[in-house]
């Protein structure tokens, strides 16, 4: 019975991250940076949700905020793409990084000023537990699993099967060459960021479920986890982002179980990711780029 | 009136400056070749006009229009498309999914499906390996991935960037039979080789490239019987 709840919960944390490192790795892949500003894309979607949730307590009202939260985020994503990094496309990896933190802070700053310094507790509905003999299983867990297989299995046939999806992989491959295809990167780049900032709303919101608290530094450690699972995945993969966010989601169950000391539990998961990337530096499904010259 | 004019190009990479002040044209229903060496700057005279690389100075005009700094997807959607040096297939995808991003611009399904055909047709091999991973096939096979990948769209200019590199002379051969066809069946040609031989016994007329200059032009006969053409480029 212990076994199964640790694998639940792994479950549970890992397609959480899953629809986090989607983000990271789409756009690493695609428009090659990446998004620092990612993990506080959850936060906002965490704070519309917040928001909404709080003008009524109604269970409608409840799937409305997640609409809002979805499309908020989702314009912010193209915005910060537009505005920030658009114009920095050819500069320098290093300075599109420092846009990436400065984004980043004045998200943080921005939310901070509006919703102050002190955690808000978000008025989720509680959706109670199902009993399958003696386990006890939440339903927002169940709702987690089920909407992020859903989203993951739509986003994989997306890619592989519509026209806009070939030409995201082949933007990924040979941005030159799909220009000689007829594809207009920015509006690929555009999508991308657009899909990223949807799924991280999802994120948020699944977040929420498991613990209905927000400050403005909300999707910080999630977004170093999953942007840490892309990596273990290896970046640019979009199965490898799904695989590394399990296999860290179930890492950190086990840790969870070990030793429940905060502190203690994250050494020991980065500890075990560490060790991953040098047994295989380019991730799970990670390949070595072949260099054009 | 000319299909494709450039005028007075200068490109420079940083301080490097690549092409020195470069004008050529091709009209509708020729075979252009442009010849030179390693270095020359063929694929960064190719790269300017289709608009992946923007040019310092000077212009293109395609169709009577100016297209100088226009973007790539723009350009390509005016009937323009380029098979570029070292074929650059996208390599994830299978052999049929290249061709499809080939006719990427192209909407209608019945037209693509048409085209796919005829692609299969004039290279039954991509037939047989058309749900293979385009990585795994033999660098014959990519050139021809590559030439279906571009004729899909059936363009009004189609620019070659050596096709012939790396090929054994079979395949040269091959390669050099299907521009000819493609040329027959109504496509304007600029071509982009080292191989001058074969390239200018097919072609209407041939400019020759030296360090980012143009420095000789003439009919593909005329070049092939110069002296100095012969010395520098057909080992004679
Ligand atoms: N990306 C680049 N950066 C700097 N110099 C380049 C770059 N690409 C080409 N060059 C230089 O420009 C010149 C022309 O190159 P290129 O157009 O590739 O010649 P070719 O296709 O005739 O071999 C060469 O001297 C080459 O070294
Ligand atoms: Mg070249």
């Amino acid at each position: 019975m212990k076994i199964i709840e640790i694998i639940i919960s792994g479950l549970n944390i890992g397609v959480i991250y899953a629809m986090i490192a989607l983000g990271y790795t789409m756009v690493y892949g695609i428009a090659k940076l990446l998004n620092f500003a990612h993990g506080d894309i959850i936060m906002v979607g965490g704070y519309a949700i917040c928001v909404f949730c709080a003008m009524s307590g109604s269970r409608t009202f409840f799937f409305v905020s997640i609409v809002a939260a979805v499309i908020i985020c989702t314009v912010l994503g193209i915005v910060v793409e537009r505005v920030a990094y658009r114009p920095l496309r050819g500069a320098t990896p290093i300075a599109v990084l420092i846009t990436a933190i400065g984004i980043s802070y004045l998200l943080q700053s921005l939310a901070q000023i509006i919703f102050g310094s002190a955690q808000r507790y978000v008025t989720v509905p509680d959706l109670g537990k199902i009993m399958i003999g003696s386990l006890g299983i939440k339903w927002s867990t169940i709702i987690t699993l089920a909407a992020s297989v859903i989203v993951m299995v739509s986003l994989s046939l997306f890619v592989k099967y519509s026209r806009i999806g070939r030409a995201m992989i082949a933007v990924s491959e040979d941005r030159g060459a799909s220009q000689l295809m007829g594809i207009n990167v920015n509006i690929i780049i555009t999508i991308t960021f657009a899909i990223g900032s949807a799924l991280a709303a999802l994120a948020g919101l699944f977040y929420l479920l498991q613990s209905p608290y927000i400050t403005n530094t909300f999707g910080a450690m999630p977004g170093i986890k999953a942007f840490t699972a892309a990596v273990i995945g290896g970046i640019g993969s979009i199965p490898g982002a799904m695989i590394g966010s399990l296999v860290l989601g179930l890492i950190e169950s086990i840790c969870d179980t070990i030793v429940p000391i905060a502190p203690y539990k994250d050494a020991i998961e980065f500890s075990i990711l560490i060790i991953i990337l040098l047994v295989k530096p380019t991730g799970l499904l990670g390949k070595v780029r072949r260099e054009k010259v | 009136m000319a299909l494709l004019k450039v005028t007075d190009l200068h490109v420079y990479y940083g301080v490097i400056h690549a092409i020195k002040g470069i004008s050529f044209e091709v009209n509708e229903g020729e075979i252009v070749t442009l010849i030179g060496a390693n270095g020359a700057g063929k694929t960064t005279t190719m790269q300017s006009v289709i608009g992946l690389i923007h040019p310092t100075s000077g212009t293109v005009e395609y169709d009577g229009k100016t297209i100088t700094n226009m973007p790539p997807h723009k350009i390509v959607r005016m009937g323009m498309t380029q098979v570029p040096e070292r074929r650059r297939i996208f390599s994830e995808l299978t052999v049929a999914e290249n061709l499809l991003m080939g006719a990427y611009t192209e909407k209608d399904k019945a037209k693509i499906k048409n085209s796919m055909d005829e692609i299969f047709e004039l290279f039954p091999r991509l037939l047989e390996r058309k749900n293979q991973i385009a990585g795994t096939l033999s660098g014959g096979e990519q050139q021809m991935l590559a030439m279906g990948r571009a004729m899909m769209t059936h363009p009004r200019l189609l620019m070659l960037d050596e096709p012939s590199m790396g090929l054994s002379p079979l395949l040269v051969d091959q390669v050099f039979s299907m521009i000819k066809k493609f040329h027959e069946n109504g496509t304007t040609i600029l071509l982009v080789e080292q191989n001058a031989n074969k390239s200018l016994a097919i072609s209407d007329r041939a400019y020759v490239l030296e360090t980012g200059r143009i420095i000789m032009s003439g009919t593909g006969a005329e070049l092939t019987e110069s002296d100095d053409i012969k010395r520098a480029y057909l080992g004679g």
